[in-house]
């Protein structure tokens, strides 16, 4: 499967870029992360983050399909 | 509604946007650039969005408080981009007939909107280092 991923804040630093594709044989947002985490070094643990598919707020578990776009989100600061 | 701005809000125009004859009540919030965070010296803040989402999320949370609260009106713009000391962050503006709702509903927006709507805080200190706000 091909994803295309989204990084904000302290984990586009972690990944030197704020988006790109990656071919994974992860199924849902959990494992997608784990292997992603692995690569770019991410040290927050899933509990720590949300995550979102194509636009919306997700649940890690959640099944993905090709072409996918996903984002891990970083607890959040504005105001 | 929610919106993103990528240059200096203009409080005074929303408020306008809030007034009707019926309004008895016009509460405004403004979040500022503060000098100092934690301890630290701040010479200013970048504020990074994932705007979709964020958009998605603070019209959410606009929607939610008009159900709750008896208001009128309520609007919030919140900055992205860089912020220099005493610069508006965030605006909310709420009118109702009466004080207690538009106080209500103002404060929910705006603890809402910072806990939840996809917005990241880079502060820049004094001393030249900076960091992201992940609380």
């Amino acid at each position: 499967m091909n994803y295309r991923l989204l990084y904000f804040a302290s984990l586009c630093d972690a990944a030197g870029r704020s988006r790109e594709s990656v071919a994974s044989d992860a199924r849902d947002a959990l494992a997608l992360y784990t292997e992603i985490a692995a690569r770019h070094g991410f040290t927050s643990r899933p509990e720590r983050l949300r995550v979102a598919v194509n636009g919306e707020f997700a649940e890690w578990n959640r099944p993905l399909a090709d072409g996918d776009e996903i984002a891990f989100l970083p607890p959040v600061s504005g105001g | 509604m929610f919106s993103l701005s990528e240059s200096g809000i203009d409080p005074a125009r929303l408020r306008r946007e809030l007034e009707s004859p019926s309004a008895g009540a016009v509460v405004c919030f403004e979040g500022r650039v503060r000098d100092h965070n934690d301890g630290r010296a701040v010479r200013g803040l970048s504020y990074e969005a994932y705007a979709d989402l964020a958009l998605a999320e603070g019209q959410r949370i606009v929607e939610e408080a008009a159900r709750r609260f008896a208001v009128q009106r309520i609007a919030c713009v919140h900055r992205v981009g860089d912020l220099a000391l005493g610069e508006m962050a965030v605006w909310v503006g709420v009118s109702a007939g009466h004080r207690a709702e538009a106080f209500d509903a103002c404060r929910y927006v705006i603890d809402e909107v910072k806990a939840r709507v996809p917005i990241w805080k880079r502060e820049h200190y004094v001393d030249g280092a900076s960091g992201w706000l992940h609380p």
